[in-house]
């Protein structure tokens, strides 16, 4: 799989990266390349393999549903660059 | 029959499917151990988990999972026993992890089925696609600053079933049949509160149409977030008929998110930025796979309440209540307990008639719940036992209703006190009729001339006389012995 200098600057707005043109080319270079590697996996033969979506041979454990958290807007709030009235704020959203 | 909607070049049906956004009834949140309670202070029912503080770990809640189980099994779905949390990523101010962590692949519920039933008596079955456990993100406020949006996350992190109908309906009344249905269910399994007002149940619309016989699917426009069962339904009307007459214009619809703006009562397009539905979803590592046990599940299932369908049939088989009556006592798990505690042992079709009127306007006419009724079952229940030993006729049981509404008193305490006793006695009528007769003789004379419909008049005037004590039945007849003897 190889990827154009439009994928590049998609996957840089997706992230929230600012990449300045002339980046592109040697990005899209890079990022293939390692696409490239990763894709040496689809040489095993995987047919019959459930898919393994964790390392961990073990299940999920759970919590009781009890309030034990919470209750510190101030700690929450202490690195927010403009927090008002007890509120995050950052430059006006409107859909 | 089906609902079509005329253009010019023909008829169209629409297609329709719901994605219902609902709030599980838990106290804390689904991955971190902050309150979920509505209306608290900003950023106070907040962990550092539902900030999206660098490090820190979800844990996920076990009544979450159980919630949704048993939301599963009230909608006859299948249970997953294995499924798989996603992160959906995306960027957005309300959203502080960058991602929602939600379900793709794998959700913990998949294929069910749900009833609707219609204003023609008739039901339908409609399909679920899935339920699937996700996280619900923080709350934008706008109007609080000139430059400035505000963000509160008490609501980031609480737990949300998401539930995605089949495209199965095929009418505004159908969909609005659809959200009133779940939400009777969800209240009656007790895993949402339904208040679609507080937005702790939200509805997305998927709409499409197509020409009449068509099987196609055409490209859907999703309407977001509307707030209430009536505005949903007039979302789907504006957005069928927008998509008709683009095509009859020989246009094409391109699929979008679309806004419903109430007042107007039209949709529009949201300011839909390039990538935004690119969620580049991914099993969270950061989670284990959800594993739940045949035990686990069984479990729940025991503990299911009789549900509004079961419930609906039950009413009718045990009660003899037509499929109208039957629905609307079922709706809520409240109004069907406390109809059963005033039929129970009685003639229900004269219980579900007092209920449904006297009862359901008093109800409506003043600050009451089901906690605080205007009147108790039991006292309903008494007074008509009092209508049918003959001791009120129906015109006296009304008085004595609202003298139990404006007193809380026992319907026998209240008939005595006021006197209200039913008059049976021949003789106390026909001496209440002598004397209007003889008050009127020039009306008499004109009921003998063939004027009957007078009988009324006369009727009215005795029971006036005998403040409506008197036996409606026995008066009639012993009014049209005298006056047409």
């Amino acid at each position: 799989m190889s990827l154009d200098k439009a994928a590049v600057r998609a996957i840089a707005e997706l992230a929230r990266i600012e990449v300045a043109d002339d980046e592109l080319d040697h990005l899209a270079g890079e990022l293939t390349g390692i696409l490239t590697f990763v894709e040496q996996l689809a040489e095993v033969d995987t047919n019959g393999v459930e898919p393994m979506s964790s390392v961990a041979a073990m299940t999920l454990p759970m919590r009781k549903d009890a309030v034990t958290d919470g209750g510190y807007a101030a700690a929450v709030l202490a690195n927010a660059p403009d927090a008002k009235e007890g509120f995050f704020t950052v430059p006006k959203v409107v859909e | 029959m089906a609902y079509l909607i005329q253009g010019e070049t023909g008829d169209w049906e629409i297609v329709i499917g719901l994605e219902v956004h609902a709030q599980v009834i838990s106290n804390a949140k689904l991955f971190s151990g902050a309150a979920t309670t509505f209306g608290a202070e900003p950023n106070d029912q907040v962990s550092f988990v539902d900030a999206g503080f660098p490090g820190m770990l979800p844990v996920i809640n076990e009544t979450c999972v159980e919630q949704a189980v048993r939301t599963g099994l009230g909608l006859k779905a299948a249970i997953n026993l294995k499924s798989v949390f996603a992160r959906k990523n995306y960027f957005y101010a309300d959203l502080p992890q960058g991602y929602q962590i939600s379900q793709y692949e794998l959700p913990v519920v998949g294929e069910g089925e749900l009833l609707i039933d219609l204003a023609d008596g008739s039901s339908r079955a409609i399909g679920i696609e899935r339920l699937h456990l996700e996280q619900d993100a923080g709350k934008s406020i706008h109007d609080m600053h000139a430059t400035k949006s505000f963000i509160d996350l008490n609501r980031s992190g609480v737990a949300l079933m998401e539930i995605v109908s089949k495209p199965d309906m095929r009418s505004p009344e159908e969909a609005g049949a659809y959200l009133t249905k779940l939400r009777s269910i969800l209240r009656y399994l007790g895993t949402c509160d339904g208040n679609m007002q507080e937005g702790s149940m939200r509805c997305d619309a998927n709409v499409s149409v197509r020409p009449k016989g068509s099987t196609e699917l055409r490209t859907r426009c999703e309407i977001k977030n509307v707030n209430s069962i009536r505005f949903v339904q007039q979302a789907i009307e504006y957005e069928a008929r927008r998509h008709i007459e683009v095509y009859e214009s020989g246009g094409t619809i391109n699929q979008e998110t679309r806004l419903f703006d109430s007042g107007r009562g039209e949709t529009r397009s949201m300011r839909s930025k390039e990538h935004a539905h690119d969620y580049r979803y991914f099993p969270d590592p950061d989670l284990l796979p959800l594993v739940v046990s045949q035990d686990f599940v069984d479990a729940i299932k025991a503990t299911l309440p009789e549900l509004p369908d079961d419930k609906k049939a039950r009413f009718m088989a045990e009660y003899g209540l037509n499929a109208y009556d039957a629905g609307v006592m079922v709706a809520e798990r409240a109004s069907a307990d406390f109809f059963e505690a005033v039929a129970k042992g009685r003639d229900a079709k004269k219980a579900a008639n007092w209920v449904m009127g006297d009862f359901f306007a008093a109800m409506n006419s003043g600050d009451y719940s089901w906690e605080k009724p205007p009147v108790s079952a039991a006292n309903l229940g008494r007074m008509i036992d009092l209508i049918e030993d003959g001791t009120l006729s129906g015109r006296l049981a009304k008085d004595v209703f609202q003298f139990m509404v404006a007193e809380g008193k026992d319907p026998a305490v209240i008939v005595a006190e006021k006197g209200l006793k039913q008059v049976t006695d021949t003789g106390a009528i026909e001496k209440a009729i002598d004397e209007v007769i003889a008050a009127n003789p020039d009306k008499v004379a004109e009921v003998q001339a063939g004027k009957d419909k007078l009988i009324g008049w006369f009727v009215g005037q005795v029971m006036k006389s005998t403040q409506g004590k008197a036996n409606p039945g026995m008066l009639n007849e012993l009014i049209v012995k005298k006056l047409k003897g």
